[in-house]
């Protein structure tokens, strides 16, 4: 009981509910970052998955592409915990099962997650959308209490530069054009600093040329961060893709680089053939 | 939802903010000094009805913020929270019957009067240390706020949203009022709590008890409309916004958004809870009826009329809807109802921002003719 109350009042610790929580590590030790394996869903009978499985290398820039309906889009609701699978695994890292936990949790561990339609909150200023897609502590009493450090504003600064809306930092979001939204999108997924990164079609509804910055940017991206890409542009795809993967009826129909993939005989079959 | 043009600066908050507590603390003062100084023929004279009328409209302002605060920031429509106005009010009465002491009709100074008219022997349990102010205050906050968080915990972790919670907090409000009609639960039934004497020693039909209640009432609105400035203000009020228009993305940033809605919900709950417990002892009665969903609906109403999300617009919809009440219901008590229900109809076709919209909208028109004619 004394002994108890000693550990309790030791000067040279801290309590534990004091401390800042410590997101657990990322085990990459076998250069897998995301395991996904056996994934079956179903609505209502159909299959949206069916037996899928995928592996990710960390740092890798992967593509995903697929007929409406393929699955794509479903995937990424598992991964970032918005729909429970009926089977299978998925986990991120050697050791992090994503599939028992909560979106805010995932989010917080570093997946990131950018829309197919840009939502962004349209209520608030750019500034602030930034602001609050920030890495940092999330829970509540911190978010009361959070000031901006001048290394913060710094980073949100150096965000604006990147995604190019520097002058309209204090705008509303929902004042933006599309592709400014787009941009603000890929601005927020830059500064809560994920490791993993889901972008689904980046580029819709962009001009030529700010889809020619956007690849770059995802380029420049893979290495320290692990990118997965969702786009029905096969021209933006052929662009920025090392390896491409291939959906179709919730199961991956093939992988490989983009001329594997093109001259599969199977996927010219189901995809690029009625597009060619 | 809303885009451009309509984010107020900090220095336009700020501003306002000024001016809402300078009106509020200039318009009770005034009517504080006019009441106990000038003489009563006096052409400046303010009654002491008028001034416990004053407090009554201040706490129904405080309700009508509290609703605004979770409805206007987050989009949670509470169609209950007269229940947490009622639980207030419920352990201010307690209170104050303990203060009756023997001058009750029965002459009972251990037991209140409905109690020996039950013939009940002895006080139930939770009726102990009433009799201590602290005790009360201590309660009037707790009760209602550990109401809440058990509601919002349990709504918000299984995400129930939008009308179906509208129609929980209902359902919420309308149990409450069932159960407290019943004169078995020991809080008067019927009738409710009344007939009180004092409050702190005070006696509640004097003057300047009644203006400092009013006077309590102006500094309660006043602190918790600033509170709720500056939490709405910090980065806790932008994740709150962010959950309003789009609750799913601000989970996919790492928000738990349950979390922020349930102690929002709280803290929303606290401050109805504390417009109750000022409210009762300026009225002299609670009963069940305070319960009646008609009750919380109505407070909806006077945030729509005011304009939702803006603080100052649910207080003025408070103030004149309920200034309204008083005189229509003089004139023709029976059509009151449809007075209500019209306006409520108008408002919501006419001025879907409220009053306070009306206004922001008056003001960047003169702002654009003023740079025309620059």
């Amino acid at each position: 009981m004394l002994e108890d109350l000693r550990q309790l009042l030791r000067r040279d610790q801290v309590w534990p509910f004091l401390l800042e929580p410590v997101p657990p590590a990322i085990d990459v030790s076998h250069r897998m970052i995301l395991y996904v394996e056996g994934l079956t869903v179903s609505f209502d009978g159909f299959k949206a998955l069916n037996d899928l499985n995928l592996y990710l290398e960390d740092g890798e820039l992967r593509c995903l592409i697929g007929a409406n309906g393929a699955g794509k889009t479903t995937l990424m609701d598992v991964i970032t915990g918005k729909t429970r699978p009926d089977a299978g695994a998925v986990f991120f890292g050697q050791t992090l099962n994503l599939l028992e936990r909560s979106e805010a949790d995932i989010a917080a561990l570093g997946v990131g997650r950018k829309f197919q339609k840009p939502s962004v909150f349209e209520a608030q200023t750019v500034y602030a959308n930034l602001e609050l897609a920030m890495k940092m502590n999330k829970g509540i009493w911190p978010t009361l209490l959070a000031r901006l450090t001048p290394e913060q504003r710094d980073r949100i600064d150096q965000v604006l530069e990147i995604v190019g809306l520097d002058h309209r930092r204090g705008l509303a979001a929902g004042a933006l054009s599309h592709g400014q939204k787009q941009w603000l999108e890929i601005g927020m997924l830059l500064i809560a600093e994920p490791r993993l990164l889901l972008i689904d079609e980046p580029v819709a509804g962009m001009t030529a040329q700010e889809t020619e910055r956007t690849a770059q940017l995802l380029t420049s991206l893979a290495g320290e961060h692990t990118v997965v890409v969702v786009e029905h542009d096969m021209e933006f795809v052929r662009s920025i893709a090392k390896t491409v993967t291939v959906l179709h009826q919730g199961a991956v129909l093939a992988e490989g680089s983009m001329a594997q993939v093109q001259s599969n005989p199977a996927v010219v079959e189901v995809y690029l053939g009625d597009s060619q | 939802m809303i885009t451009g043009g309509n984010i107020f600066t900090v220095a336009t908050l700020r501003a306002q903010t000024a001016l809402f507590v300078a009106v509020l603390f200039g318009v009770t003062l005034y009517a504080s000094v006019c009441n106990l100084l000038l003489p009563q023929d006096s052409v400046f004279y303010v009654s002491t009805y008028t001034v416990t009328l004053m407090g009554k409209y201040l706490c129904y302002a405080l309700l009508a913020l509290a609703v605004d605060v979770i409805w206007g920031y987050c989009g949670i429509l509470s169609l209950g929270h007269g229940a947490f106005f009622a639980l207030g009010g419920y352990v201010m009465g307690m209170y104050l019957m303990r203060q009756i002491g023997d001058r009750g009709v029965y002459g009972n100074s251990e037991l209140p009067d409905f109690m020996v008219f039950l013939n009940w022997q002895e006080l139930p349990w939770y009726w102990c240390g009433l009799d201590h102010f602290w005790l009360a205050a201590l309660l009037v906050l707790l009760v209602p706020g550990l109401l809440a968080f058990g509601f919002g915990w349990l709504a918000f972790r299984s995400r129930v949203a939008g009308v179906y919670l509208s129609i929980m907090t209902q359902a919420l409000t309308y149990a409450l009022m069932l159960a407290f009609f019943r004169n078995e639960m020991g809080f008067g039934g019927n009738n409710g709590l009344t007939d009180f004497k004092d409050i702190l020693g005070f006696d509640l039909q004097a003057d300047t008890t009644r203006v400092a209640l009013m006077l309590c009432s102006a500094l309660a609105l006043g602190t918790a409309y600033l509170a709720s400035r500056l939490i709405l203000a910090s980065k806790f009020g932008r994740v709150i916004l962010a959950i309003r228009d789009a609750e799913d993305r601000a989970r996919f940033l790492g928000f738990r958004t349950q979390d922020y809605k349930v102690w929002l919900f709280v803290y929303s709950a606290l401050l109805a809870a504390l417009a109750g417990a000022l409210y009762v002892p300026q009225v002299g009665i609670i009963n069940p009826g305070e319960f009646s969903p008609l009750n919380s609906i109505e407070v909806v109403v006077w945030v729509a009329v005011g304009g939702r999300g803006t603080l100052y617009g649910a207080v003025v919809g408070a103030l004149l809807v309920n200034y309204a009440k008083t005189r229509f219901t003089g004139v023709m008590p029976e059509a009151w109802l449809f007075a209500l229900g019209s306006l409520f109809v108008l408002v919501t076709v006419c001025l879907p921002k409220g009053l306070a919209g009306l206004l922001s909208r008056l003001g960047s028109r003169r702002r654009r003719l003023a740079a025309v004619d620059a």
